[in-house]
């Protein structure tokens, strides 16, 4: 379970995330929209714990993350949006260190281990190193790392950049998996076909505030919208003019 | 281009081969300077960077240059001083010494640029923009050529400056001295950032760009290789020496004989003394500028047809690693009382560590660096006539100072660049269950206990070479233990207060402002050190050399204060950068 109370992030005079308050009960897959800078990264970094908020409080698995951040954190799992590892361990040594710092080694961690990496077709690649690895296969070890130590909530920024459609496929079914045994999910995405067809609900962040929150049919009813899908009533939310001003510029 | 346009371009009309060529003319022709002009504003909004204590910083630095400035000026002006009151040799001697200072910065040029030239040419984040772009062979490598060149020299230039300066005024070279040494240091620096740049696209040929650590390893056994070379070219011995000389004349003849005279170093000393001594002599201009335009345009020619091949296989991957089974468990079983989250660490750090060839090869030269050291305490004359009970027992105290010199440096390349490193990881360990406390532990010790091993051996080689007493013995490994901690947890913890998250060479970190600021500080804790242990040290040598017995509360005070110091620099530089990297957010 997530839960964001009156979480702010302010840089100097910026208010990037400005009081959201937000709840993502367990079993709950949840999606986190929003036009690029609306937020969203800066929002899952707090809950991750890689930034400090400049007010307000997360609370992971019901631990206040500010108060007990270790204990938080244990219970977390993070996947971000840009796969930066360590270039010069290989794909094994990296999710066996990933273990350790969730204090899990043995015998246990290695069968895991392999599970995941097969469950992504890494397992022929586990001895080279990440920095031969491409965009994709770093994004599906660090996917991997982050399932190693069954948290109970995963944190995930935009987890389908890069990946092979075979590779979308296993994760949708992982998340959805995952979901149905009583962990939480929560994920930002770009790809509204995903957020729509995967989600239980969706959250829609502008400017640093939530604009919507619900069900699709919540939403819908929100916007007013009718029996259309995500992108509509995402681009009507969000008051996106991008149609016209794409037509304005090729016409030029 | 509009239809009506490209009926009304009669080179667009015309027949194939006109229709090639003004395609090619109608390429866009990006500037050389627009290439530059990213790295250009990146610097200036650095320069402009407006974060917390940077006024501070930038006053530090200031006052530190102009400290280091002076003293640089201070000490070459006396000694031009003093030649220009020697005759006939006078001016020989002040040719000679700079003749050796721009040796030594022509190896430091080449050896720069080559590492340099890796980055920029082949690895650098900004060549898929520019490769895919359409920029011309010519200009992309005008551009890399003065990027590396750049970033290879400013640190000569700086050096070269006050020297320059001091031979301008100790022979009164006037208002067109300036523009001498301008017209001779150009030319002098574009020429080993082309060879530099030449050998590593030769280098890069043989070896994909990735798999640094052999081309590495080849240019650090160069430059160790380069380093005897110099040292025996320039024959330093037999100029402090004259003695040794059979008569003036054969001094005066060895003064007179050019030490390299196919070396850029060369020239220059003999424009800068020529003009200097009012002697017109335009043959080494002639000979640096027209080497530099000739290497340009060879090092052009080499680059337009290997760039493209090379540029290729850097793109490659790495070699495949073995799984070493046997080393795993060994290692696993020998760390294994430090429970699952140290020795994940230990075994990350020791990995990435080896496998990164920026750190490895830098290993080779620390050896060299060593070896020289230990070498020249063997060479010292510290026997025979003059030399006192007093002066034996005082070099070993001083080789403390020394050795305490090379902890540092070898604590700002392998301790001080930690944190940094791990800047585009932090994701990781900030978003996991790690408390920032196991991290710069693990890291301390990983780096410390080479770093203490290295510090015993060095310390008691040099004082069995120097044949010290017992007293001294114990004192010195006292004191370098002492000063092996407090060393790496002020690297550790400047290191964490400056951290250089976004850079692509582990090489460049200590050269960082942070670096800089370690430097001084390293220095000053060693300093400090040796003056609280003077003391107690004098005591007892002034006992044993004229009868007596030592103060022991003297020895208890000096040598107390000076334990004192070390672990309160050690527990408050960790405690600092514990709280640092806590607060770290990215």
């Amino acid at each position: 379970m997530i839960e964001l109370t009156a979480l702010t992030k302010r840089y100097g005079g910026f208010t990037a995330v400005d009081a959201i308050d937000l709840t993502v009960p367990k079993g709950e897959l949840f999606g986190f929209l929003g036009p690029n800078g609306a937020g969203k990264t800066t929002t899952l970094r707090m809950i991750a714990g890689i930034l400090q908020p400049s007010g307000g409080t997360v609370r992971i698995a019901g631990i206040d993350i500010a108060a007990d951040p270790i204990a938080a954190k244990a219970k977390l799992g993070f996947i971000p949006d840009r796969p930066f590892i360590y270039e010069k361990l290989t794909g094994a040594e990296f999710l066996r260190f990933v273990a350790g710092l969730y204090d899990q080694g043995g015998n246990a961690v290695e069968r895991r281990m392999t599970e995941l990496l097969a469950l992504f077709d890494l397992l022929h690649w586990k001895d080279e190193l990440v920095e031969s690895y491409s965009h994709g296969m770093r994004q599906k070890l660090i996917i991997s790392s982050a399932f190693l130590h069954r948290p109970e909530v995963i944190v995930v920024d935009e987890p389908m950049v890069g990946l092979d459609p075979k590779a979308a496929k296993v994760l949708k079914d992982l998340f959805r998996e995952y979901t149905r045994r009583g962990h939480t999910i929560m994920m930002s995405t770009h790809t509204l076909e995903v957020a729509q067809s995967l989600c239980d609900r969706v959250a829609i962040i502008q400017g640093g505030k939530i604009r919507a929150c619900g069900t699709m049919t919540e939403l819908r009813a929100h916007a007013a919208a009718g029996e259309e899908g995500l992108e509509d009533i995402f681009l009507r939310l969000t008051g996106d003019n991008a149609a016209r001003a794409v037509v304005e510029v090729l016409d030029a | 281009m509009p239809e009506a346009a490209r009926r009304e371009d009669p080179a667009l009309s015309g027949d194939g081969a006109r229709e090639s060529l003004a395609l090619v003319s109608a390429l866009p022709r990006v500037p050389l300077l627009h290439l530059l002009r990213p790295k250009w504003l990146t610097a200036r909004v650095r320069a402009r960077g407006g974060e917390r204590g940077r006024g501070a910083r930038i006053a530090l630095l200031g006052i530190t240059g102009v400290l280091f400035w002076a003293f640089v000026l201070v000490v070459v002006f006396r000694l031009l001083l003093y030649f220009r009151r020697v005759p006939d040799i006078g001016p020989l001697l002040a040719g000679k010494l700079l003749g050796i200072i721009f040796v030594s910065f022509f190896s430091i040029l080449l050896l720069s640029n080559i590492i340099t030239a890796l980055s920029s040419f082949f690895v650098a984040r900004d060549l898929d923009l520019l490769v895919s772009a359409p920029v011309d062979w010519l200009r992309l490598y005008g551009a890399k050529l003065l990027e590396t060149a750049v970033h290879s020299s400013w640190m000569v230039v700086l050096m070269a400056v006050p020297i320059f300066v001091a031979y301008g005024v100790a022979y009164e070279g006037g208002l067109w001295f300036p523009l001498v040494a301008l017209a001779t240091f150009i030319p002098f620096l574009l020429i080993p950032a082309v060879v530099g740049s030449a050998i590593t696209l030769l280098l890069v040929r043989v070896f994909p760009a990735r798999r640094t650590r052999d081309i590495l390893s080849v240019i650090a056994v160069l430059a160790a290789g380069g380093l005897v070379l110099l040292f025996r070219m320039v024959r330093p011995e037999q100029l402090a020496r004259p003695e040794g000389f059979r008569s003036l004349v054969d001094f005066i003849a060895v003064l007179k004989t050019p030490t390299s005279p196919l070396l850029p170093s060369e020239w220059v000393q003999r424009a800068v003394m020529s003009s200097l001594l009012g002697i017109p002599d335009v043959l080494p201009y002639y000979l640096l500028w027209s080497t530099a335009a000739a290497f340009v345009v060879l090092g052009a020619l080499l680059h337009r047809s290997l760039y493209t091949t090379g540029f290729t296989k850097a793109q490659e991957s790495s070699e495949r690693w073995a799984r070493g089974t046997h080393l795993k468990r060994l290692a696993m079983a020998v760390l294994a009382p430090l429970g699952t989250v140290r020795r994940e660490l230990v075994m990350k750090e020791t990995r990435v560590f080896f496998r990164d060839t920026t750190q490895w090869s830098q290993l080779i030269l620390l050896g060299v660096l060593v070896i020289v050291y230990v070498f020249n305490i063997k060479f010292l004359p510290l026997r025979g006539e003059g030399v006192t009970f007093f002066l034996v027992n005082v070099i070993p105290f001083l080789n403390l100072v020394l050795a305490g010199f090379v902890l540092a440096s070898i604590a700002a390349r392998f301790i001080f660049p930690g944190v940094s490193l791990e800047g585009r990881t932090m994701w990781l360990l900030k978003s996991s269950p790690l408390r920032m406390r196991e991290l710069l532990w693990a890291k301390f010790w990983i780096g410390t206990l080479p770093l203490l091993l290295l510090a015993l051996g060095i310390v008691f080689v040099t004082n069995a070479l120097l044949q010290v007493t017992p007293f001294m013995m114990y004192v010195s490994l006292f004191t370098i233990t002492l000063m092996t901690f407090a060393l790496a947890g002020l690297a550790l913890a400047l290191g964490t207060l400056f951290p250089q998250f976004e850079t692509e060479n582990a090489a460049q970190i200590p050269t960082s402002f942070g670096g800089l600021v370690y430097m001084m500080g390293a220095i000053a804790l060693i300093g400090a050190v040796v003056v609280l242990e003077a003391r107690p040290v004098y005591g007892y040598v002034s006992a044993r050399a004229f009868g007596g017995v030592a103060d022991p509360l003297e020895m208890i005070i000096g040598f107390g204060l000076a334990a004192a110091l070390c672990i309160g620099t050690l527990v408050g530089s960790v405690t600092i950068a514990i709280r640092r990297l806590q607060a770290v957010e990215l």
